[in-house]
């Protein structure tokens, strides 16, 4: 046979006769409709999706590619949507489904019963309630299965009954609840937490609890997080990625970091395993599990060195002094033990020449070299909150007299001495001393002081030789001498050579472009407990070479999606700010941490947390981190709810009988109570029963499972069923601000409502679950800090089933809610808030140190030195009638969000005329009802989409600064978006004094390019960048200065004392550090359980471990293995590789525990767990301080993190498989 | 001159992140139903690994693609010389099921059913295609990621003519890589599931070369399944007939991309029309392996030239699609540029998809317990690049490593001239050096950087334009079509020989 033959089998057939067939694949491709919506998730993703419905049924989805382009030179935004995303369409139908409302039989059947005995629910509540018996009956049975499906009437009463029950009982502030990351679904995370605010009840914080806040971003900018959109990245010409996996968690992003390297730039990675992202690297440098600030410091070493020191870049060194505080003034102060060390920035108040400005203690000095004098800076906290305005701003000018400031950034030439300091090496344990070049400056009292710059504190700090005598390094290779390139080899494992050369590069880089290195950062390095100081040292290497506030330049912190565009429309809807003041605010850390009891199973953080050797005696870096909550809740730096062992109500009440007329008697009244101590805080005896949290909600989120960092701890004393925990009580020595209990409580929560589409583990744990429409059922917004555009949710069938939106579902359960309060609380009822010292507020400097009432030494003062307490009315009645409609307060009152704010008085009324509206008890108010209106109204009030109110915010900047801004909004001022605008194509955000970047003419957006180009300041203690956090805690704990402190020990951080040789001794078992990233399969826990991810995974969420480890446990790949310590534990399979190092092992986060996973050998033969048994929370103390600068207390803004990346576990062979 | 149009693509793999989005936009659309629930028409693999179906490079177990024996012309491995073949009933070669996997669901109602018990009760892994509990030993994407890698990178067939040393290397620290391999069909212009097939079922569409498996005609031999190297044709265990990837030719009829290169957010996939001289497809399929890609490259027509515009449009090709041709960005990247390369050509199928080569992270030191790298340049040479050229020639050049060299050089020389433009740490001259060096000149540098970086939606996919009213017309009027298309009953494939 010829080839000829051969190839002339291959037919090309172009009759179309023969191929009618073909319509078979061409009737699957046709559909009736295509809607535009988005994920409403936890994802930062963002991203415009098209649905495609055929027959009534949504058939799959596929990305929307109409995003505008940017400017030119950028790759453009198409088209976004990930593996997961385009998963979606699979819940719908799937038998995953909540399809009708579910209810624990065991409840159900008590509730009958209850009911048939009680004419009103309330009282039928209250009967199965007070009963311990039967209230254990359903606690024990959560989890266990016996769900029942019932109807929307049923759950409804129960639910209502139970809030009115728990209100009069107990008060309002013992429901909760919990809902995360509102900027995917903004209006369905408000629909909760309107509820919750109206009815006096706490939302719980997700961005801090998640540990995505990397509080290095307060403490540095004052600032939440603020970072550049992906498409930023695309300038930038050194991109250092570091613990964040660009194309497993930033997939539709990731696109701009590979095409950036076809453009010239340069990538290195940082990641101890061959991470995905580390693909596409020039350079990936397996720097030991969470050594990164090893590396930074290094490398900022080598920075001062060469770029700052040995030679100065002009770039370099005019943006250090102005942008950042490096030439502020640090008094250096003797110890008693007679050591000379950094203690705070001097207060201008101090010098003669300023004694007389207001807030003196809150405006700080630099050395002009002009004038051979200090002189005082605008732009301050004491110039933001001062009585004069126009004075905050980065001006070189002298607050005073308005002359210009030539500040000094180094007094190396020009001081009058050099000193020795003592700073310390938490590596080794040890101290030492070097030579800063100093000043003498006489003070008002006829005292002198000893101040250098922070500059010359850096330069001392990062031990660059600079010919001062002290313990300076000699070289780069000097190995004992912090920190050195050669000293970080230890903590590292990379070689000297390379810190060296990436410095060179980035500085060099830098240099060349003025500014354009990034970081890509993420959750590899924020969930370690110290990571505000590895974040802080790569922070330094952008401000050292003016890379912050630069397109292309910056800290891109992508972790979680803080990025809610609309925030001050959408803010004032959420926390029901248009109906009364003061909400009830939590932060989720605290609040978990202190009620699961978390804090019983530790004993002093000193344990584990290297701190300086104590100086002082009021030192607070030592003893329990709960004490030191106690502490923060007492002084209000933070929120605890319950605030009381009484009913705030009722606390209201007496203090109006006993005679107090206005809000600041009830106020004084309640201070002067816990003064004498009459009434204590709750966060003083968590355990005892008045201060239990409730009733708790949970929307949009999977709060037992994905997020619960110490997910058995919850089982046990939330919910009060099994767990799989083996951990002792241990806090009973250390704790000393606490009431302890000899039996911890077990079951807190009268009743946990979850809300979903689908059954995940939350859902299963939960007493009722209600039927959620999914993303593609209903309206809602979504906004992300991947990119500057706002996409609509938009129904592309109507909720299936019985199922309804978050917002409907609130709206019932406040309808019914209203209809049995018209017996309860026929009357409105005063309500006693106590809410913590707020940023953006005066709060800001409350007290420059950290005194306490409750010692004596300073006076107690509500709003000053102790929480704020407010009395807020309650129109529960009404409540209903509240909820559907947009309040007087914000017509009268304004919006405001950062600080930032403007009247919508005439916009308010206007909009009335045009939109619809609720009519009751006589006054019209836009209407509320109905999702889409929620949207319509978020959009119109909101800078971002609406051009006019973003000229007006910036006129009132203008007066705050006394700046020219409106030029800002000029060129947006006729933008206004609507839904059906969004519906119709993404539309970009417009610039916004809210927000720190500017993105007019298609720039892309990089945060803080408004302070540099506009020269607004920061919102922190000087108004500039820090680089010195001169707050007394943080000198306390040696974290004023950046520097290097080791990771806890396993045997410190007491995972694992139960559990060691819990296994008997054949088994081979190891001690692994237990990293938990974000996978591939999942965005958190959603997607991760359906079908696609599951065939395209394993069918399990393994652990992956090296091969060496696995050969020395006797495990092949996709082997059966247990994991555990005295958290819980967890059996999967075990996903074998040389990607991975030994001594480390990774569970993606995060795979739910309802879908095969096998039982626990080790653990009585019960169901094993997710990856959260096996973690805990740990508080980190000095994020607990208020009331000072940028370290005072906002939601999701400041405070602990739930960080939980140094767990260590157990692992072995898992001997036998048992479902 | 035998003048034939052919829709065909390119994938950058150095842009391809991995994220399997494509796949599923795939088995969203195409293969979600019972008898193709185990199909993906489009999958990812991570290389060096053994793929889906596992090893289906590994054409001693497999024997896919053609043959050839020297100065004997090619054959069909799996079928010996004769075009009806011996093995028709029972072929040995065939995938079996533990080749792919048994696809499996969870039992999920369980978690709303299970009675109240004294643990938490659970959703198991059941077949989804007996319904019955199973172990979940392998799946189509089996080892993302490195997962298991001593049992299956190293067990990758491209691995083959590297020392044992080379390998051993590949998975220690300094030297461990992997890099991501999507892959459709390939819609080949010599595809041996069409030669293979004893129904004529299968057949290239002349319009656009979209090889397909007639859904009527297909009496469920699977000689398809056998011949196919790519292993990228299945068997539909549900309906009985076999199936593969379409290129989405109903969305391409109305000019939009492939649902797979839709969805793909790496932006790494690229279409258009290449026309090809059908004339000289059996003389090139059966040049030797060292001159098979350049082979392929001379079939491949310059759309530009006048002499063979006339010729495409005396063989009837459409005015629309020489256009097209003449935008297409396959043509650049294969054609102008040289930097696309046919996978695994030397199965001899001609395949009509592309790859350019990814880059790696360089290579690394390791002494003393400390890791570090060799660095003189800011960007590091190709031959200090993780994955070896070796493997890269196994899988793009038929062994040979000329090509691959060619085309990771030129990418790396359009680097550094970006860098020299866009920052300047780079001296024009050494960038210069660098392009002369790999054979680009500045505008083709500044031409290939644009495509790969700043390409939008309309650079990536030049859809020919399908003229469906002249197919229709052949048929029916398209007035009517107008009128009626729509209505009528729709039939399904039926089972049977």
């Amino acid at each position: 046979m010829s080839v000829l033959d051969a190839i002339a089998w291959i037919r090309d057939d172009v009759n179309p006769k023969a191929r009618g067939w073909e319509e078979f694949y061409r009737n699957r491709w046709q559909h009736d409709k295509i809607v535009r919506s988005t994920h409403g998730v936890n994802c930062t993703g963002g991203c415009t999706w098209q649905i495609h419905v055929k027959d009534g049924i949504v058939t799959w989805e596929m990305q929307g590619l109409d995003y505008p382009l940017l400017e030119s030179g950028i790759p453009p935004y198409e088209p976004r949507g990930c593996q997961r995303g385009i998963s979606y369409s699979w819940y719908l139908y799937s038998p995953l489904r909540v399809k009708y409302p579910y209810i624990r039989g065991a409840l159900l059947d008590l509730w009958r019963k209850a009911r048939a005995d009680h004419q009103d629910p309330v009282d039928a509540w209250k009967s199965m309630v007070e009963n311990p018996d039967s209230r254990r009956r359903w606690q024990k049975a959560r989890g266990k299965g016996g769900l029942r499906r019932t109807d929307w009437e049923t759950v409804l009463e129960l639910i209502s009954a139970s809030l009115v029950h728990t209100i009069k009982s107990h008060g309002p502030d013992r429901i909760a609840g919990f809902s995360p990351i509102p900027a995917m679904s903004m209006i369905s995370y408000a629909s909760g937490a309107r509820l919750l605010q109206l009815l006096g009840g706490v939302s719980l914080s997700f961005y801090d609890w998640y540990c995505d806040l990397p509080t290095a971003s307060p403490e540095t900018w004052g600032e939440q997080t603020d970072v550049a959109e992906s498409a930023d990245w695309y300038h930038a010409k050194l991109l250092a990625v570091m613990g964040s996996n660009l194309n497993m968690t930033r997939t539709p992003d990731c696109h701009f970091a590979a095409e950036a390297r076809h453009n010239g730039s340069k990538m290195w990675v940082f990641s101890p395993d061959f991470s995905q992202v580390s693909k596409y690297a020039d350079e990936w440098i397996d720097v030991n599990a969470g050594q990164d600030g090893a590396w930074w410091m290094a490398v900022n070493h080598v920075l001062l060195t060469e770029f700052h020191h040995q030679r100065q870049v002009p770039y370099f060194d005019k943006y250090t002094r102005k942008f950042t505080d490096a030439p502020y003034l640090v008094e250096l102060k003797k110890g008693n033990d007679g050591i000379l060390r950094p203690g705070q920035l001097l207060r201008a108040g101090r010098l003669k020449q300023y004694a007389d400005q207001q807030h003196g203690e809150w405006k700080f000095l630099m050395w002009d070299e002009k004038s051979g004098t200090p002189k005082m800076p605008m732009g301050s906290s004491g110039h933001r909150w001062g009585d004069v305005k126009g004075q905050w701003n980065l001006l070189l000018k002298d607050g005073k007299d308005g002359s210009d400031i030539h500040p000094a950034l180094t007094f190396l030439k020009s001081g009058d001495n050099v000193l020795q300091v003592e700073l310390d090496d938490f590596g080794m344990g040890t101290v030492y001393q070097r030579g800063v070049p100093t000043r003498i400056i006489k003070t008002a009292d006829g005292q002198q002081a000893q101040v250098t710059t922070v500059y010359d504190l850096m330069m001392a700090q990062y031990g660059v030789n600079r010919d001062l005598a002290g313990d300076y390094p000699t070289d780069y290779d000097d190995e004992q001498a912090p920190f050195t390139p050669a000293w970080s080899e230890k903590y590292t494992g990379r070689g000297r050579d390379d810190v060296i050369r990436f410095a060179r590069e980035w500085g060099r880089t830098a240099e060349l472009t003025e500014g354009k290195c990034t970081i890509i950062i993420g959750a590899g390095i924020n969930h370690w407990y110290h990571a505000n100081l590895m974040y802080r040292a790569g922070i330094h290497a952008l401000m050292f070479c003016g890379c912050v506030g630069k397109n292309g330049g910056g800290l891109a912190h992508y972790v979680g999606q803080e990025k809610l565009a609309p925030a001050e429309s959408w803010a004032s809807i959420m926390s029901a700010k248009d109906w009364q003041s003061t909400p009830r605010l939590q932060n989720a850390p605290s609040w978990h941490y202190v009620h699961s009891d978390q804090w019983r199973y530790e004993k002093d953080f000193t344990d584990y947390h290297t701190v300086p050797k104590q100086h002082d005696e009021d030192n607070m870096a030592s003893g329990h981190a709960m004490d030191m909550q106690v502490r923060a809740v007492r002084n209000g730096w933070l929120p605890f709810y319950p605030q009381f062992p009484e009913n705030p109500i009722e606390v209201a009440t007496a203090a109006r009988e006993s005679g107090a007329k206005s809000p600041e008697d009830v106020a004084a009244w309640v201070a002067e109570r816990l003064k004498n101590r009459d009434m204590k805080f709750s966060v003083e005896d968590p355990d005892a029963e008045e201060n239990w949290p409730r009733v708790w909600f949970i929307w949009r989120g999977n709060a037992l499972m994905s997020s619960a960092k110490g997910h058995e701890y919850f089982l046990r004393h939330y919910l009060g069923t099994h767990d799989n925990c083996v951990n002792e009580d241990m806090a009973e020595d250390s704790v000393k601000e606490i009431a302890w209990h000899e039996q911890a409580p077990q079951g807190k929560m009268d009743l946990v409502v979850d809300l979903n589409f689908r059954m995940d583990t939350s859902a299963l744990y939960s007493d009722i679950v209600l039927p959620a429409a999914t993303w593609y059922e209903k309206a809602d917004l979504n906004s992300t800090d991947m990119h500057s555009f706002i996409h609509p949710l938009s129904k592309a069938v109507p909720p299936c089933w019985e199922s309804k939106s978050d917002w409907q579902i609130f709206e019932l359960v406040a309808q019914k809610f209203s209809e049995l309060a018209e017996k309860h609380f026929p009357e409105p009822v005063e309500d006693l808030v106590a809410a913590p010292l707020a940023h953006d507020s005066p709060a800001e400097i409350a007290q420059p140190n950290m005194k306490q009432w409750i010692d004596g030494g300073v006076e107690a003062i509500p709003g000053k030195t102790m929480p704020n307490f407010k009395v807020v009315t309650r129109d529960y009645k009404n409540l209903f009638n509240q909820f559907i409609s947009y309040g007087p307060n914000v017509r009268e009152g304004g919006l405001a969000a950062h600080g930032t704010g403007y009247s919508i008085k005439d916009e308010y009324d206007e909009y009335l005329k045009t939109h619809p509206t609720v009519t009751w008890n006589g006054n019209t108010y836009p209407s509320l009802r109905r999702d889409t209106e929620v949207c319509n109204t978020i959009l119109h009030f909101a800078t971002v989409t609406n051009g006019e109110l973003a000229y007006r915010s910036y006129k009132n900047m203008e007066k705050k600064t006394g700046l020219p801004l409106v030029h800002l909004a000029e060129k947006s001022r006729s933008v206004r978006a609507s839904y059906e605008d969004l519906q119709c194509q993404p539309q970009r955000f417009i610039n916004s004094p809210m927000w720190s970047g500017l993105i007019e003419d298609g720039r892309t957006y990089s945060a803080f390019t408004y302070n540099i180009d506009a020269d607004v300041p920061w919102r922190t203690l000087t108004g500039r960048q820090q680089f010195y956090l001169d707050h007394p805690v943080y000198i306390q704990f040696g974290e004023h200065v950046p520097t290097y402190k080791p990771k806890p020990l396993p045997t410190q951080y007491a995972d694992l004392t139960f559990s060691e040789g819990e296994a008997p001794s054949e088994s081979q078992v190891l001690t692994l550090n237990y990293l938990t990233p974000h996978g591939k399969w999942h965005i958190h826990s959603t997607y991760g359980d359906n079908q696609r991810m599951t065939t395209l995974s394993r069918g399990v969420d393994p652990i992956w471990i090296s091969v060496q480890d696995a050969e020395s446990l006797g495990v092949d790949d996709n082997d059966w293995v247990e994991v555990y310590n005295d958290n819980g534990v967890v059996v999967t399979r075990a996903a074998v590789s040389s990607r991975i190092p030994p001594g480390i092992c990774i569970q993606y986060h995060s795979p739910e525990r309802t879908y095969s996973v096998p039982k626990s050998p080790l653990r009585k033969n019960r169901r094993a767990g997710g990856h959260n048994s096996l973690t805990r929370t740990r508080l980190k103390p000095n994020f607990m301080i208020g009331g000072y600068g940028q370290f005072t207390y906002h939601f999701n803004y400041w405070g602990p993190i739930g960080c939980n990346r140094d767990t260590h576990i157990i692992i072995r062979k898992c001997p036998v498989v048992n479902f | 001159m035998n003048i034939r149009s052919q829709v065909s693509m390119v994938f950058h793999l150095d842009k391809c992140i991995g994220c399997h989005t494509c796949s599923i936009a795939c088995k969203n659309v195409w293969t979600d139903r019972k008898g193709a629930d185990y199909m993906w028409w489009n999958n990812v693999e991570t290389k060096p690994g053994t793929g889906y179906p596992t090893k289906w490079e590994d054409q001693e177990q497999y024997h896919g693609g053609w043959e050839k024996n020297g100065d004997e012309p090619i054959n069909i491995k799996s079928t010996g010389k004769a075009r009806v073949i011996p093995n028709i009933f029972h072929n040995p070669h065939m995938p079996s099921m533990d080749d792919y996997y048994e696809p499996w669901t969870y039992d999920y109602q369980n978690l709303f059913n299970a009675e109240e018990g004294a643990d938490q009760p659970i959703a198991k892994p059941i077949s989804m295609i007996t319904g019955e509990e199973v172990k979940v030993e392998a799946g189509p994407n089996w080892d993302d990621d490195l997962g298991g890698s001593q049992i299956y990178a190293a067990n990758d067939p491209n691995l083959e003519g590297l020392s044992e040393q080379q390998r051993l290397q590949l998975s220690s620290v300094e030297r461990l890589v992997f890099f991501y391999l999507p892959r459709i069909c390939n819609h080949c212009l010599n595809p041996c599931c069409v030669a293979s097939c004893p129904s004529g079922a299968l057949y290239k569409r002349g319009e656009d070369g979209i090889v397909l498996i007639d859904q009527k005609k297909c009496r469920a031999w699977r000689s398809c399944v056998a011949a196919c190297p790519y292993k990228k044709t299945y068997f539909n265990w549900f309906t009985g007939k076999s199936e593969k990837c379409i290129l989405c030719f109903p969305r391409l009829e109305v000019g939009e991309a492939p649902a797979c290169f839709h969805s793909c957010v790496g932006r790494i996939r690229y279409l258009g029309v290449l026309l090809y001289d059908a004339d000289r497809l059996e003389e090139v399929a059966n040049l030797p392996d060292e001159e098979l890609v350049e082979g392929q490259r001379s079939l491949i027509l310059n759309p530009h030239d006048s002499e063979v515009v006339r010729k495409a449009q005396s063989a009837g090709i459409p005015d629309g699609v020489i256009e097209s041709a003449q935008r297409s960005p396959v043509y650049k990247f294969v054609m102008d540029w040289k930097i696309a390369l046919p996978p695994h050509i030397e199965y001899r199928t001609l395949p009509m998809l592309f790859y350019v080569p990814p880059m790696s992270p360089v290579m690394a030191n390791f002494e003393d317990g400390v890791a570090s790298h060799q660095m003189e340049n800011l960007f590091h040479g190709i031959d200090e690049a993780r994955v070896p050229m070796k493997y890269f020639a196994n899988l793009f050049g038929a062994g040979h490593e000329g090509v691959v060299r060619y085309a990771l050089g030129k990418q790396l020389a359009v680097r550094w001239h970006r860098r020299a433009e866009t920052v300047g740490d780079v001296d024009r001259a050494t960038a210069n050096r660098l392009l002369r060096e790999a054979d680009c000149s500045t505008d083709e540098a500044e031409a290939i950087y644009k495509l790969t970086s700043l390409c939008t939606f309309e650079d990536r996919f030049v859809i020919p334009p399908m003229y469906r009213e002249q197919a229709i017309e052949m048929v029916k009027e398209p007035h009517e079509q107008r009128a009626e298309t729509g209505f009528g009953f729709v039939g399904s494939p039926q089972r049977g020989l």
